[in-house]
């Protein structure tokens, strides 16, 4: 059955605009945090296996490789986090003209940077030393 | 311009089969992620390099428990509404679409069930 003329998900239509590409990026960072919750139920379940597969995984989270994974899953939270509320303002209806989309997008780049470097420079500063 | 097949027009749902209260859902964990992976971020932090003990004593806080719970729980279902909305527009023909929003689910339901048990056992200590 021929199912009419639909329309495409805005970034599948448009030249890739800074708005566009924010959006794009709501939907990876989400679907790499889903991705994470992996990482989240291993580090989870290896506490009720006991002290030796905790401080197993705790060494593996801590290790460079482990610590480069988790600094991108600091920044794609942070980001979906902030870009989430973005939406959750436009669904209230409010900044969804095209200066505050731009306005916006600006403050959730900053704000959630901003809070990645935070986190990690607390993180350092709790573990001690570099 | 007409947006629905016939077939959609008649059942009257949309792409999710129950559009408003899947929309709604996604929107009230997301409000209620908020406070939560923050608090999350925060402990993580103050857990930097702890071994077990200091776990064990962090979970075994009743506060904190009850947060993790309300995390893992919450976290699994936005995880799983926002999956499926991913599928729905990516995966094609019915077959397909239906087998993968049951593995999502599933897989949603098993690594969510293993977190909540997890730190309950670690909380009340065996
Ligand atoms: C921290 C607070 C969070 C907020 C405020 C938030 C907010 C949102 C919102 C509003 C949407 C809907 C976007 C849309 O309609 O296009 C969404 C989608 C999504 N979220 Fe979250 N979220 C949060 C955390 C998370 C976490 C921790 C995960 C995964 C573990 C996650 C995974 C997803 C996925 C997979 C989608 C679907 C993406 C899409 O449809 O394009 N979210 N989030």
């Amino acid at each position: 059955m021929k199912s009419g003329n639909r329309p495409l998900s805005p970034f599948l239509m448009y030249r890739p605009q800074f708005t566009s590409i924010l959006s794009i990026t709501h939907r990876l960072t989400g679907i790499a945090l889903a991705a994470g919750t992996l990482l989240f139920t291993y580090w989870l379940t290896s506490a009720s296996y006991g002290p030796e597969a905790f401080a197993r995984a705790q060494a593996l989270i801590g290790s460079v490789f482990g610590r480069l994974l988790l600094f991108g899953w600091t920044l794609a939270l942070f980001y979906h986090l902030c870009n989430g509320i973005r939406h959750l303002a436009w669904d209230a209806g409010w900044g969804f003209e095209l200066p505050r989309l731009k306005a916006t997008g600006w403050v959730v780049i900053v704000v959630s940077i901003t809070l990645t470097f935070l986190s990690w420079a607390a993180g350092y500063a709790v573990r001690g030393g570099a | 311009m007409e947006m629905r097949s016939p077939l959609g027009r008649v059942r009257g749902l949309g792409s999710a089969k129950d559009g408003v209260a899947h929309w709604w859902a996604q929107r009230v964990t997301a409000v209620a992620l908020v406070p939560l992976t923050l608090w999350f971020v925060v402990s993580v932090v103050s857990l930097v390099g702890a071994d077990y003990a200091a776990y064990k004593a962090w979970v075994g806080m009743q506060g904190n428990l009850v947060l993790l719970v309300l995390l893992i729980v919450i976290l699994f279902h936005h995880t799983q509404l926002g999956l499926q909305v991913v599928i729905e527009d990516y995966v094609h023909g019915e077959a397909a679409k239906v087998v993968s929003l049951m593995v999502i689910k599933f897989t949603v339901v098993l690594l969510g069930a293993s977190c909540v048990l997890a730190v309950l056992r670690v909380s009340f200590g065996t």
